[in-house]
């Protein structure tokens, strides 16, 4: 099995479906009354934050304890990054200490990659979030929750053919856009992505999804079976991508009206956190459509099973 | 590599039959009548198909047996305690009777007895699901060399062998044929 989870692309289709197969296990632990497994006794998880988190952070640290492994928490703010130290001085320090597992997130694009491929770590290395880059473990959760909700119980196995996945707002700046966009491609599935073209990327030919750039006639014309909202990322925003917040709001927002033209059985997703009153309402963010609760809770039990396979058998694979 | 049959299809229904009566009679000793006290529980992957062979002749002699609440399967994956050194197991699903485990006298039932690791990995996956009164070991096979304080309660059939042996079972459910082969 893999060792480095860096891009939602390094996976084959087998392995994307293994992972998720394993995460319906997971999920069946966290509904037990006692949600933990031995599996991973005796390791140790880093989760290396240079970059502010909450359910990230917190859902592999939950993943990490439910299987017993032992976790060590690192953010940047009040550590010795702040008076100066390097990414590679940081990682050398973890694996002097003994780190099985690395789980990076860093607001440069790039940073996993780096760290895996400079043998400052011989463990395990996940990518929870590098820049504007990528964050497949979000992937894998939208793709686990999506199944979820389309076959249910009867999801082992399944990959997500032909589902019509509308992916709309900040694209330019959304890691999970672009790692979803990579998963959802391998599973089957047919991205679009609707934005102003203000934040769709430059260049965006290479990529194989259909752009839109008005989120009513999508909604009216390809009619999509799930409609992912991406958070308006004003933290790295350094120029004018929208008029206004209102403006945004009304062309772009998801909203009650835009709910009611929803498809039967077709979903709202977001990977949180929400601007609420920006690029969804309360409305249409408490509905029963909005899966936004569920792609937490599912979050958990796809870390597990992301853990659990970069973390058993390794040293098979070294041997 | 030279193989040969030890136990035929005949063999293994009359091994399985045995077994639900032996289970049946131990259990007389603990409650008078019925089987609302026992689960029996089967280990991936054969292990399962001799629980659901073992349920359906328990059921067939105690009439009124809910099999709903008799039969389960046990996956043991996430306990092993060779996970570090062997490839990625696929973890297969875990159902446990809706009545649970606590205070029930429950059957583990398995296609080889070896080693002896599953089964201790099978009574720590136990452990998180409650405290039975009594855990008990069925195995269609026995082939010794035990590398733990295990025995198994019910046996099919004893079958000496060399470590070096390999002991294939098939059943029809996930083989074409019902045999235990010893391949050496």
């Amino acid at each position: 099995m893999i060792k480095y989870l860096l891009s939602a692309g390094d996976l084959t289709r087998e392995q994307a479906i293994e992972i998720l197969d394993i995460a319906e296990g997971m999920a069946d632990v966290n509904d037990r009354d006692i949600k933990k497994l031995p599996t991973l006794r005796g390791k140790t998880v880093v989760n290396l934050f240079f970059e502010d988190s909450t359910r990230t952070r917190i859902s592999f640290e939950l993943a990490a304890k439910r299987l017993s492994a032992d976790v060590i928490n690192f953010s940047a703010k009040g550590s010795s990054v702040s008076k100066g130290e390097s990414l590679k001085d940081t990682a050398q320090t973890l694996e002097a200490m003994g780190a099985d597992a690395v789980v990076i997130r860093h607001p440069a694009s790039g940073a996993a990659n780096v760290l895996a491929h400079s043998n400052w770590i011989n463990g395990a290395i996940v990518n929870a979030g590098d820049g504007t880059h990528e964050h497949p473990t979000q992937a894998l959760l939208d793709a686990f929750t999506m199944r979820k909700r389309i076959h249910g119980s009867a999801s082992k196995g399944k990959a997500l053919e032909g589902l019509k996945v509308a992916i709309v707002g900040d694209v330019l700046h959304s890691r999970v856009a672009r790692s979803n966009l990579l998963l959802l491609n391998t599973l089957g599935a047919e991205v679009h992505f609707v934005a102003p073209p203000t934040l769709l990327p430059a260049n965006p030919s290479n990529w194989e999804a259909k752009l839109h750039y008005s989120l009513d006639e999508t909604l009216q014309h390809e009619k999509p079976d799930v409609v992912m909202m991406l958070r308006v990322q004003a933290e790295r925003m350094n120029a004018s991508f929208f008029p206004s917040e209102r403006e945004y709001a009304r062309i772009w927002g998801f909203n009650a009206d835009r709910l009611k033209t929803l498809k039967p059985g077709a979903f709202l997703m977001h990977p949180g956190p929400m601007n609420r009153g920006l690029e969804i309402d309360a409305v249409s963010a408490d509905s029963p459509q909005s899966t936004v609760l569920e792609q937490v809770a599912n979050g958990v039990s796809v870390r597990m099973a992301v853990l659990y396979s970069l973390l058993s058998g390794e040293r098979a694979a070294d041997v | 590599m030279s193989s040969r049959t030890v136990l035929s299809s005949d063999d293994i229904d009359r091994a399985v039959t045995r077994i639900a009566h032996e289970i049946l009679e131990a259990n007389t000793a603990l409650q008078k009548s019925g089987t609302s006290n026992l689960v029996i529980l089967g280990i991936p992957t054969r292990g399962v198909l001799l629980a659901e062979r073992i349920a359906k002749v328990i059921a067939r002699n105690e009439p009124g047996t809910d099999v709903s609440q008799l039969l389960g399967r046990l996956d043991i994956t996430m306990y092993r305690d060779d996970l570090a050194s062997n490839p990625t197991r696929a973890v297969t699903e875990t159902l446990i009777p809706s009545q649970g485990i606590e205070d029930k006298v429950v059957v583990l039932v398995d296609d080889v007895l070896f080693s002896g690791r599953t089964i201790r990995a099978a009574l720590d996956a136990l452990n998180d699901f409650g405290r039975p009164r009594a855990v008990k070991l069925a195995v269609l096979v026995d082939r010794g060399h035990r590398e733990l304080p295990i025995r198994a309660d019910f046996v099919g059939k004893n079958l000496p062998t060399s470590r070096e042996e390999r002991i294939r079972v098939h059943l029809t459910e996930s083989d074409s044929e019902n045999s235990v082969v010893i391949e050496s």
